[in-house]
């Protein structure tokens, strides 16, 4: 299958890693993998925020870009939500509602991907070490991610998975929120760092590196904090 | 028009309030404790109701019926109520109704009320009114006797005085009633409010009530509650005035099986409210013989003419979105600067009154979700969150700076060969970019390091 990757702006800058371990997840399993160089962002940034007719030009841009695209793989659940549930939204305004309606059904998360479409769970890989699992607002409320991701880490061998307590619970990023409201982000950071030491985890992993670069921000100035890690990255090892 | 939301128009800003609130670390510890009691009774009997969503639905649809007619359903309303002998007075703002309010306590000579709990008079600060009029208003829920007494602002919408524990409770008791001695366990406490209020009952002739629901096909009004102070309330005294919300309204008597399902579960994770008291106008000889409704507006036409904020208005006042909420639960409800507090009260305040503080409300939230996903009527406040920011950024009201940097951000992504441009300018100036516009997240977060290869740099070279 040809698969079209959306890497995400902030993955494409600050998380190279995490695109090279979708890409080669995916080429193992004996797919074939396109970059679609022209792709941006996908506005979730700038519509969170109030910038409408900001988040409207993106919106466009990605339409433009992945037109055609048979299936879509996005390693970042909250991208994936600001598709699903906000470009329906701007669509009428816009008037690409056709666009949108012909986009939707082509896009997926890359564990939605893995699970759904291509109908994997063990993608052949080894990483001995004990993680636990963050599941992001996004993938869990607007996703509805359920157990996959837990499924594709158990098939790992070696994996220990240890549950976190209060799972459910934001670990405070929020995008702007994060910057807006830094001491309530914080706070709530502090809580979500607590659950994740308490498990004694070597690595916390989860669907989107938004909320794990904030995780990781907090837990990088914790003496042995385990360590943050895209579940692409585990699934490539 | 005065719209007025309690006292919030001297409020401090949300991040202000936050930050002195964080360091309370007794009232984060209470609201922590009391939220998760709250929230694990509301998943557990809200679990064992397999029609959970489908009641959702049906809430939703009745409250969307009723705001397409709401001017038909309040003067059927108002029809139904006067025939069953009840007076239905029409108050456009906060001071309306407390003139009117205060006008029909004067005109029996009373000087006293007994109340039950409700917001709306919260809002348009009735008891302010009634004690500059010379009027004693007393408070018989137990929460909110505890804020009566101790001068204390409420900081959630169900369980008013959640920021306090038993221990400051018992301390509050002791002082405000002149007890001498007084035990330590919750049913002490109680008991000393039952013995304190029950005078109260028995001596004062004028209550006061908000509603939970009135019904527009008979000109029912029914208010829920635990504590049974609310049963005394409405029929104890000889004149009864009830305010509520014009939002308030169903259309029928059977729509009460739906709301009365989904409000008792998602507010106190009960099964049932104790106490559920319905009532029609005066009956004869029975309960009070004086019955008055003041239906009030105070901003809520202005939300209704708004069709992305509308459903604001399905609200019934049940709180689930406070008790999920991860920033509420770290702040507590004072952090609001509002009588609503939380997700609720973050689109519901700016939204009847546009102050500069309650500006930074629809900010203070991280759009996790958590409250559109436990609220009974289906309220999407993360989405009428976002329409709120950005009626903020359209009327030139966002952060000083922010617009710009908006922009210039929107330019940069809307090409890849500026986003190549600015990975390498983000690779030599990371240090000052995080020092400028980065030093709130630096404070108690690491940056990434920036890699030396973006991944489409990458790709290429492949």
């Amino acid at each position: 299958m040809l698969i079209s990757l959306f890497i995400a702006c902030y993955n494409d800058t600050l998380f190279p890693e995490t695109g090279k371990a979708v890409v080669r997840v995916l080429e193992r399993l004996g797919h074939t993998v396109e970059f679609r160089a022209a792709q941006t962002c996908c506005g979730q940034m700038h519509y969170n925020t109030g910038y409408r007719p900001e988040a409207i030009g993106l919106m466009r841009h990605f339409l433009d870009v992945f037109k055609g695209a048979e299936v879509i793989c996005i390693p970042s659940s909250s991208c994936v939500s600001m598709i699903r549930d906000h470009f329906p939204r701007m669509a009428a305004e816009a008037g690409v509602q056709e666009e949108v309606d012909d986009l939707l059904p082509r896009v997926f998360e890359f564990t939605e991907l893995l699970i759904d479409k291509l109908g994997v769970t063990d993608v052949g890989a080894t990483f001995p070490h004990s993680v636990t699992l963050h599941t992001s607002c996004h993938a869990l409320r607007s996703l509805h991610i359920g157990d996959r991701p837990k499924r594709l880490l158990e098939a790992v061998k070696g994996l220990n998975l240890i549950e976190l307590p209060d799972s459910d619970q934001c670990c405070g990023f929020g995008g702007t929120f994060a910057i807006k409201n830094a001491d309530v982000s914080a706070a709530m950071l502090g809580d979500k760092m607590h659950c994740i030491l308490d498990t004694g985890a070597e690595v916390c992993t989860g669907s989107d590196n938004s909320c794990l670069m904030h995780i990781g921000g907090g837990l990088s100035r914790q003496p042995n904090g385990p360590r943050c890690l895209h579940i692409a990255e585990i699934l490539a090892s | 028009m005065s719209i007025r939301v309690g006292q919030s128009e001297t409020a401090p800003a949300f991040p202000k309030a936050a930050k002195t609130l964080l360091a309370n670390t007794q009232m984060r510890h209470n609201v922590r404790r009391a939220t998760d009691i709250i929230r694990n009774k509301r998943a557990r009997v809200v679990a064992e109701m397999p029609d959970w969503e489908e009641l959702r639905n049906s809430a939703q649809q009745i409250k969307q019926q009723v705001l397409r007619n709401l001017d038909g359903y309040l003067e059927q309303f108002e029809k139904a109520c006067t025939a069953a002998g009840g007076h239905v007075h029409w108050a456009r703002d906060a001071d309306e109704a407390n003139r009117i309010i205060v006008g029909i306590v004067q005109s029996h000579q009373q000087t006293e009320v007994i109340k039950v709990k409700t917001m709306t008079s919260d809002e348009t600060q009735l008891n302010v009114a009634f004690e500059a009029a010379g009027i004693t208003p007393y408070e018989t829920d137990l929460a909110d006797l505890i804020i009566q007494l101790g001068h204390d602002k409420p900081s959630h919408i169900v369980v008013p005085a959640l920021h306090k524990n038993k221990t400051e409770i018992r301390q509050l008791f002791l002082d405000k009633m002149h007890l001498s001695e007084l035990g330590t366990q919750p049913e002490d406490l109680t008991a000393a409010a039952r013995t304190y209020l029950r005078e109260r009952f028995l001596r004062v002739k004028a209550g006061f009530s908000g509603a939970n629901f009135a019904v527009a096909e008979t000109g029912s009004v029914c208010v829920v509650e635990s504590e049974g102070n609310g049963r005394m309330c409405v029929t104890l005294p000889e004149v009864l005035i009830t305010m509520l919300g014009i939002e308030k309204i169903i259309p029928t008597f059977d729509d009460l099986e739906v709301f009365l399902q989904l409000l008792p579960r998602s507010a106190t994770g009960e099964r049932m409210n104790p106490y559920n008291s319905i009532w029609t106008g005066v009956p004869e000889g029975d309960g009070p013989q004086e019955f008055h409704v003041v239906l009030l507006d105070n901003g809520r036409t202005k939300i209704l003419s708004d069709e992305e904020s509308r459903e604001t208005l399905h609200c019934i006042r049940c709180a689930a979105c406070l008790n999920a909420c991860p920033v509420y639960r770290q702040t507590g409800g004072h952090a609001y600067g509002s009588i609503y507090s939380g997700p609720i009260g973050a689109i519901l305040t700016p939204q009847l009154q546009s102050v500069e503080h309650s500006q930074s409300l629809p900010y203070a939230s991280s759009l996790c979700g958590a409250c559109y996903e436990v609220c009974p009527v289906k309220i999407n406040i993360p989405e009428i969150l976002i329409h709120l920011r950005r009626k903020i950024v359209e009327n030139g009201d966002g952060p000083w700076g922010e617009g710009p940097a908006m922009k210039m951000a929107a330019f940069g992504l809307a090409d890849p060969a500026r986003i190549e441009l600015g990975q390498k300018l983000l690779r030599i100036g990371h240090k000052p970019f995080e020092h400028l516009f980065m030093a709130s997240w630096t404070d108690s977060r690491n940056f990434p390091d920036i890699p030396k290869e973006s991944f489409r740099e990458w790709w290429a070279k492949r």
